[in-house]
């Protein structure tokens, strides 16, 4: 039975991304400017990206692993005269070798769909600071509820 | 996995979270931003993730930055918080 | 507001960290995550299915195939909301714009160490997204990142020179068509597989018309037939946001 300390320990990652997604939704929160709300939603994907790849990490379930030499946790691909084998025998690859590819795939494409939606975020951004002349949340709604100053 | 090496990166990268965040100047948040997308590529590296870091070095680092400073040139630089 | 959003963080941090107290052990081999069978599939039979050593280029664009086409079509329709919601086809009523294409700027006798020097780099980025994308079968790589640099490069030449001098090389129409047309590629890939008598996007029919040895090269040139459909969509959306975003709209006179 570990020690709470030593969860702590093994952990440390996952509390690290829990205070990443915690600063990204205080932003998101609390922030008036919209590009800031913007980064903190950008902050927020990214720790849960974060917290997807790594429990794709393997290294033994040992912080200090890979000091003996056991080769374990490679990237996910395989080597030139194992993959050949493999061809013909494919249970000769021992997938505790490798780290797990799938939340790879799963967040490559959710990288690139968060930047192209980011890009939609920012457009939306600029219209409105084509129509306010402000990035300013409190500016914004103090024009919405005095429409008549915003004729000009 | 180097540990010493992770934990420096995750404290960088929160320092990094914070400071984007808090600095007053768009122009200069924006660019912030962009050295947290190159620690998370690290991190991401450290991870044994290649594919996910190659690809956060392209888009993250390099494209989304480049669209904020866009949206900052179009728009404005000031920022109240 | 601010104690509000203060409580709200606190509670979920909170909620979470108590969620870890229950988590495997950071990078557990047996986690169940990682002791899964699909994982233990994806990496013994990546060859023997496919002759692709990358797993990650296998489950991408073969297991999982139907996951990335829809990626790759969000990717395009966020293309085409941009230009829904920011292009302007006339100049009236639009401020007076900073920069002209002619008019002499501050810190214009600069722009040549720039301009050549950007001149020079965008031959090599090019080929080494060709690479990137041509290589991702063995190496990480492949149709994302491949597409995204060619699309940086482009990104290089309107921020080293300006807007213009990218789109006389990339104009509107051609990144329009480019975007639906790599998505075409992607879904006309699946299509083929279909009139040959398999099911959509099993690309071992495709030994049919492909000069393959059997349908496991068949897979692996499939594969890549989807990598291109996705770089062509990645590169021509990436250069369209920007092109929108630089400009207001108006695909003239950007930053």
């Amino acid at each position: 039975m570990p020690t709470p300390f030593q969860i702590l320990l093994h952990n440390f990652n996952y509390v690290c991304y829990v205070v990443l997604l915690m600063i990204g939704l205080h932003a998101m929160i609390t922030k008036r400017n919209l590009i800031k709300k913007l980064i903190g939603m950008s902050v927020f994907s990214t720790a849960i990206i974060l917290f997807y790849v790594s429990i794709g990490v393997n290294n033994g379930g040992d912080m200090l692993a890979g000091h003996d030499g056991r080769p374990v946790g490679n990237i996910p691909v395989l080597e030139h005269g194992i993959g050949h084998d493999a061809i013909t025998h494919p249970e000769t690859i021992d997938p505790r070798r490798y780290a797990n590819p799938l939340p790879h795939v799963l967040m490559l494409t959710a990288i690139v769909v968060g930047v192209a939606t980011l890009g939609v975020a920012l457009a939306i951004t600029q219209r409105v600071f084509q129509d306010y002349g402000t990035l300013e949340e409190d500016e914004i709604l103090a024009q919405l509820n005095n429409p008549q100053e915003n004729d000009d | 996995m180097i540990w010493q090496f992770d934990t420096l990166l995750l404290v960088l990268l929160i320092v990094a979270a914070v400071i984007s965040l808090r600095i007053k100047d768009l122009l200069a948040a924006s660019v912030v931003f962009g050295i947290y997308s190159f620690l998370m590529c690290l991190l991401w590296a450290v991870m044994a993730a290649v594919d996910v870091a190659f690809t956060e070095a392209a888009v993250g680092a390099g494209v989304s930055t480049l669209f904020m400073i866009a949206t900052v040139y179009q728009t404005t630089r000031r920022s109240s918080d | 507001m601010r104690a509000f959003g203060l409580i709200i963080v606190l509670l979920t941090g909170g909620l979470l960290l108590w969620g870890v107290r229950d988590f495997p052990l950071f990078g557990a081999a047996d986690s169940p995550a990682n002791g899964g069978v699909v994982t233990a599939y994806y990496l013994q039979h990546t060859m023997q299915d496919a002759r692709v050593p990358n797993a990650v280029t296998t489950v991408l664009a073969d297991y999982r195939s139907y996951d990335t086409m829809f990626e790759t079509a969000v990717i395009f329709t966020a293309g085409i909301a941009i230009f829904a919601i920011l292009r302007v086809f006339d100049d009236r009523g639009g401020r007076r714009l900073r920069k002209s294409q002619d008019a002499p700027v501050k810190g214009d006798q600069y722009r040549i160490i720039v301009g050549t020097t950007s001149r020079l780099l965008i031959a090599p980025i090019q080929l080494f997204a060709l690479y990137v994308l041509v290589h991702g079968h063995h190496s990480p790589g492949g149709g994302f990142q491949g597409g995204v640099i060619i699309g940086a490069s482009f990104l290089l030449l309107a921020v080293a020179r300006n807007l213009q001098t990218s789109l006389d090389r990339f104009p509107e129409r051609r990144f329009l068509a480019m975007g639906a047309g790599g998505v075409l590629i992607y879904a006309g890939t699946g299509l083929l597989c279909m009139l040959l008598g398999r099911n959509f996007l099993d690309y071992g029919a495709l030994q049919a018309v492909l000069p393959a040895t059997g349908p496991e090269m068949a897979r692996s040139h499939g594969i890549f037939a989807v990598e291109i459909g996705v770089a062509v969509t990645v590169s021509a959306s990436m250069f369209a946001v920007y092109a929108m975003l630089a400009s207001r709209g108006r695909l003239k006179d950007g930053l």
